[in-house]
């Protein structure tokens, strides 16, 4: 269950600090899963707490005559996004191996709202890394994890974004080991973490898997999400991994094209796709969407996309907004700016029936669309 | 941090008593390191320092002074270079080892490199890295990033401790360790200091400066 490698990817690239809590960590995960008392709170939290399972909806009038277009709603979870199924899960593990102190990164803010809403939840101490640049695009999230209690630390150098965000969460984890539990947010750092995340998001590809056969009787031609870290689709193609009749698609943003146009480097402590100059430094993403601007990405995808399971298309800024500004105004939905990447791919995919991974709701991008 | 001042600064510190240099090749994304390093490296990359511009750099410095060459850097570099690659390349431009801060004792062994063990790390550990290590321990005396601490880490005694019982290697501290007083301290434990962030800021102020910070630290482990 808690692979360490995913072909060549993946791995601990960490200082040596690190390694007994990612020992403690692997450990601890490894005898939740094993406990049948941590699923059932798990099930009964996803049920009560989030509102699992998310239903599916087929698109009306977004779709093109020649297809039909199926939203797996993880935009209607408790907190808006998919971000909450991996926070509740980590949230858990945290409390098992006794941690008071969290902290986190975020980028659009929807992990770090997730994170704080579980820490307000099971009353303990949460600290956000947010980059200074994201605190100005997605201001509602900010005042949100302030409301529900947890400090947001601005990050004010580099790329003011994702990246120097998730290595001030770790800088805070390496000097406050013994105390602090790291929940990060997607399917990238240090192993264990991406095995974690994904098996924490994989409800969302058992789910819809189970959802497609009961509503059509069949399971879809291809599967689609968008990919910043990854853990959205990664969560959606588990449940499709082994039917090889199914595409698996991932819609990387054009300017943060990790697996389209990045190179084995490592960064945040594994070793994967990166956007990185050929001295191994890295770049910097762009994207409209802060949940994708990120330029690495979850060691299982570079694998998937060596191995041809899964392919890595990219959208750009404007084809993510013309999607948004589509199913809000043919379905009556505002779909997050991250999974709009998918939707904008998923309208001129050549297969009949898709199902496109919806991971969150556009609130928090408001302000972001209204300024195009 | 390689850059175009080093080849003075290492003069300057081999002058004011160093027994050995840590030269720095930058990373875009140091997660072992504090501000005064991360913003070295910022301007370091900003100043164009590659790779080879650091191994050119490093050659230089060798040219000048006499006392051993340490690179300290990360994964990424290595594996953009290729791992026993830039090992050799390195050697060969004067490099007598090599740390590599992101890169536990149990990742490419392969690759000769001071290890570095940490208040947290287990005997285990421990005995595996002073089997793997090259010429010396690396004691990291807290956890945490690189930078200046105000008082030396408690956590160094018993780290000490722990490691005498487990191997006969030197073992030199560092991280936090900025004054001569905090270096006389340590050296009482440990058989050497590392002092990078302290070190850096002197050396703000010219090869004069950091010469002198660094006979202060020479004198108090006199």
């Amino acid at each position: 269950m808690t692979a360490r490698t995913y072909g060549a990817y993946g791995g601990r690239y960490v200082p040596e600090t690190l390694i007994p809590a990612l020992d403690e960590l692997e450990r601890g995960w490894k005898a939740a899963t094993e406990d049948p008392a941590f699923r059932s709170d798990l099930d009964s939290l996803g049920e009560h707490y989030v509102g699992r399972p998310s239903p599916l909806y087929e698109t009306v009038r977004f779709a093109p005559s020649d297809r039909r277009i199926v939203l797996k709603r993880e935009d209607l979870n408790h907190t808006g996004a998919h971000k909450i199924n991996n926070a509740l899960g980590q949230i858990l593990l945290a409390a098992r191996l006794g941690k008071r102190r969290i902290v986190a990164e975020t980028g659009a803010g929807q992990h770090g709202v997730a994170t704080a809403t579980v820490c307000a939840r099971f009353g303990l101490e949460c600290v956000v890394y947010m980059g200074a640049e994201d605190i100005r695009r997605q201001h509602p999230n900010v005042e949100r994890m302030r409301l529900l209690g947890a400090e947001v630390r601005a990050v004010e150098f580099g790329t003011k974004t994702l990246k120097e965000a998730t290595s001030e969460a770790i800088r805070d984890w390496i000097a406050n080991v013994e105390t602090t539990y790291y929940l990060i947010g997607s399917c990238v750092g240090p192993a264990p973490y991406p095995s974690i995340v994904r098996e924490l998001q994989a409800v969302i590809g058992r789910e819809a898997r189970a959802q497609m056969l009961v509503a059509y009787d069949r399971l879809p031609d291809a599967v689609v999400a968008c990919v910043g870290g990854g853990s959205n689709a990664i969560g959606l193609f588990a449940g499709f991994l082994d039917d090889a009749e199914v595409r698996l698609v991932g819609v990387e943003a054009a300017g943060a094209a990790s697996l389209g146009t990045g190179r084995a480097a490592v960064l945040h402590g594994a070793r994967s796709s990166v956007l990185a100059d050929e001295d191994g430094q890295v770049l910097d993403a762009h994207s409209i969407s802060a949940g994708l601007d990120y330029p690495g990405v979850g060691p299982e995808h570079a694998a998937l996309r060596d191995s041809g399971r899964a392919e890595y298309v990219t959208a750009t800024d404007d084809e993510a907004l013309a999607a948004f500004h589509r199913l809000a105004e043919t379905e009556g939905i505002l779909p997050a700016l991250e999974p709009a990447h998918a939707l904008a791919r998923a309208l001129d995919l050549d297969a009949e029936l898709v199902l496109v991974g919806l991971s969150g709701r556009g609130d928090k991008d408001l302000a972001e669309v209204l300024e195009h | 941090m390689a850059g175009r001042a080093t080849v003075e600064l290492a003069a300057a510190a081999e002058a004011g008593g160093a027994d050995l240099i840590e030269v720095g090749f930058p990373f875009s994304d140091p997660l072992a390191d504090g501000p005064v390093i991360r913003r070295a490296a910022e301007q370091a990359l900003a100043e164009g320092m590659r790779t080879a511009e650091c191994l050119q750099c490093l050659r230089d410095v060798h040219e000048r002074v006499s006392v051993p060459l340490v690179p300290m850097t990360y994964s990424s570099l290595l594996e953009a270079y290729g791992w026993e690659r830039f090992g050799a390349d390195a050697r060969q431009a004067g490099a007598s080892s090599l740390i590599v801060a992101d890169l536990p004792v149990d990742v490419h062994p392969e690759l000769p490199r001071v290890q570095l063990v940490a208040p947290t790390s287990t005997d285990e550990r421990i005995a595996l890295a002073a089997a793997e290590t090259d010429g010396w321990l690396y004691l990291v005396t807290v956890a945490g990033t690189t930078g200046a601490r105000m008082e030396l880490s408690p956590a160094l005694a018993p780290l000490v401790e722990r490691t005498r019982a487990l191997t006969d290697m030197p073992l030199y501290a560092g991280f936090g360790i900025s004054s001569p007083e905090q270096a006389a301290l340590a050296a009482e434990l440990a058989d050497g200091v590392v002092v990078g962030s302290a070190a850096l800021l002197a050396a703000d102020d010219g090869p004069r400066a950091l010469e002198g910070f660094v006979a202060q630290l020479r004198a108090a482990l006199a």
